[in-house]
């Protein structure tokens, strides 16, 4: 549209001041929309980087590396699938942790709390969000971990660890750290992000579906239960996705708490390791390029997963939002 | 009991849930702070801000993590929040009926959620690899690339709570585009898009998983941004798992001081806001 107003405005021969303001304007213009396609072609470049330094590996292992549980360094051997299960299992159990809590928070901030204590509590568990990776990997080594050794596993060891097949997720000594820990950790640092997208989208029920149920007779509850959460159900799912992407990239967190074994066990309180876990810990000591090689690899896989569970997150939080402007 | 009665004991065993939700978050919230103050404190003295990180077992400080995590941050600020704003403006301001604009959004919304871990791997293919050592710069480029979505978002965010009368008027009084954005619509969002920079300095000054592998650490002062330098996140998670109490002091001093850097940081961006002139 603009271009063609150039043209037109070249036609009629404007003054020479219109004629440099129109040039400064198709500058400014031109520029603002080259870094826009930076921005964009930034995806693509992470991707073309990770392809071309994971080459080796795919070339070695073929898709083979996926399903391998190797991981060798000494006879070059590597496999993904210790990595990639326990990426998947740290956060699996960061949403079965986080989801209820967020929901509950969403609720309180939305329904419960008094108008005037909203923006201070929200303000104070945003600042949850904000808190660095690191510091949670600190407090979980130091503070987090040893409590649970002596509480948390020990009584879920004697409960739910003597129930036949369940057993299974719980057996073996307290240690302390390992894949509950992490999933821990990693449900309180995605617990903000969740959190606010469901009261953002708790927010977008209209008023008047709101008030028509508290009209004829419905408790709070029931409103959230049959007005707020089938209203908001896309929205919800969008949120805990979002959680999702962030709980399978987290990295230094993870690193302190998760034990570093490169091993899959059913017991969810034995040590494990994560993609993210494992280039924090190996890759600047990796010798030889195979090895690094197949750490890149493990770094696209991250990258390719996180990329689907956040660009299916915002689809879905897409579509409430236009729903919300309508 | 009653139907009545049964609905409205439901109700209240749903918000007390609600309500120990809620409580459960502050009462981590706290309890990390509570930690951090407990096993900081004791590390904080001026040695802390005067010397450099020491071998095991003897006296030193972290001004050399300090100046690294300062100058890197510095830089990468410098470097993002310009491309943020640019991009930003793009979206806001010529991105109304464009195919380009949802697409670029679209990304940038994921890059703002992408593991910094794989931004680190990025950086360390087209920068330490060809160049053939970590360093400083690697660094910075790894954190501006952080800093870019949070400045797009909300630089985007804020030019469209500008009124559209303001534009309008600018225009009327027969201003080009570029100049009604940039000395009219700019200005009005200043607040705004400040914000959004002191919110990406929050976020960067204590990304550590991007560092690992561009800036690597420096045992000594450097202030060389061609070679690697110490920086307080890859020294606190050094710090941290090593066996030595004195290391593990450090770290929780500098875990202190970033912590409440970035509280403090996200504070005065929340005040900002709501002084801004057309906050939501």
């Amino acid at each position: 549209m603009a271009a063609i107003n150039t043209t037109e405005a070249t036609a009629r021969v404007p003054s020479g001041r219109m004629r440099r303001q129109r040039v400064e304007d198709l500058v400014f213009r031109s520029t603002t929309r080259a870094f826009a396609v930076g921005v964009l072609s930034l995806l693509g470049a992470v991707l073309v980087a990770l392809a071309i330094g994971a080459g080796p590996a795919v070339r070695a292992f073929g898709f083979g590396f996926l399903a391998s549980q190797a991981w060798n360094p000494v006879k070059d051997v590597f496999g993904a699938l210790p990595a990639v299960y326990g990426t998947l299992v740290t956060s699996l159990v960061a949403m079965i942790l986080a989801v209820p809590v967020a929901l509950g928070i969403a609720v309180f901030l939305t329904e419960l709390c008094p108008p005037m204590m909203r923006r201070p509590i929200g303000i104070l568990i945003e600042l949850l969000a904000a808190i660095p990776s690191i510091i949670y990997g600190i407090w979980g080594l130091f503070v987090l971990a040893p409590v649970l050794q002596v509480t948390v596993q020990p009584f879920l060891i004697a409960t739910l660890g003597a129930v036949p097949g369940l057993g299974l997720l719980f057996a073996g000594p307290p240690l302390g750290l390992g894949i509950l820990t992490a999933g821990f950790i990693l449900a309180v640092m995605i617990l903000p992000f969740i959190a606010a997208v469901t009261r953002d989208v708790f927010m977008t029920v209209p008023a008047m579906l709101r008030e028509s149920a508290y009209g004829v007779g419905a408790t709070t509850s029931e409103v959230v239960r049959d007005i707020v959460l089938p209203y908001t159900r896309v929205g919800i799912v969008g949120g805990a996705m979002l959680g999702l992407g962030r709980a399978l990239g987290e990295t230094m967190a993870v690193t302190f708490v998760i034990g570093n074994a490169h091993r899959i066990q059913a017991s969810l309180l034995a040590p494990g390791t994560t993609i993210s876990a494992t280039l924090a810990n190996e890759f600047t000591e990796a010798v030889g390029d195979l090895y690094t090689s197949s750490l890149i690899e493990l770094g696209l896989i991250l990258f390719v997963i996180t990329f689907v569970v956040l660009a299916a997150a915002k689809l879905m939080l897409m579509r409430i939002e236009e729903r919300a402007a309508k | 009991m009653t139907v009545y009665a049964r609905r409205r004991a439901t109700n209240a065993v749903i918000l007390m849930l609600s309500l120990l939700a809620t409580a459960s978050g502050l009462v981590i919230l706290f309890l990390i702070l509570w930690s951090l103050l407990k096993n900081g404190v004791p590390a904080l003295s001026t040695d802390l801000f005067a010397k450099t990180t020491p071998p095991p077992g003897s006296n030193g400080g972290l001004i050399n993590a300090i100046y690294g995590s300062v100058m890197m941050t510095v830089c990468a600020t410098l470097a993002g929040t310009p491309i943020g704003v640019l991009t930003g403006t793009f979206l806001a301001e010529y991105g109304r009926g464009s195919r380009l604009a949802p697409v670029v959004r679209f990304v940038n919304d994921i890059l703002l959620s992408a593991p910094s871990i794989v931004i680190g791997l990025f950086v360390y293919q087209v920068m330490v690899v060809p160049m053939g050592h970590f360093s400083a710069w690697a660094g910075s480029a790894a954190l501006a690339i952080i800093v870019i979505p949070v400045v797009v978002r909300t630089t985007e965010d804020m030019l469209t709570l500008v009124p559209v009368g303001l534009r309008e008027a600018a225009i009327a009084l027969g201003a080009p585009q570029w100049k009604v954005v940039i000395k009219v619509i700019y200005r009005a969002a200043l607040q705004g898009m400040l914000t959004g920079v002191m919110l990406a300095i929050a976020r960067i000054a204590g990304e550590t998983a991007p560092l690992l592998f561009t800036a690597l650490n420096n045992q000594f002062w450097s202030s060389n941004m061609n070679a690697p330098m110490a920086n307080l996140p890859v020294v606190i998670f050094q710090f941290a798992l090593s066996p030595y109490a004195d290391w593990q002091r450090l770290a929780w001093g500098g875990a202190l001081l970033i912590t409440f850097t970035i509280l403090v940081l996200n504070i005065i961006a929340r005040l900002l806001v709501s002084w801004s002139s057309f906050s939501r």
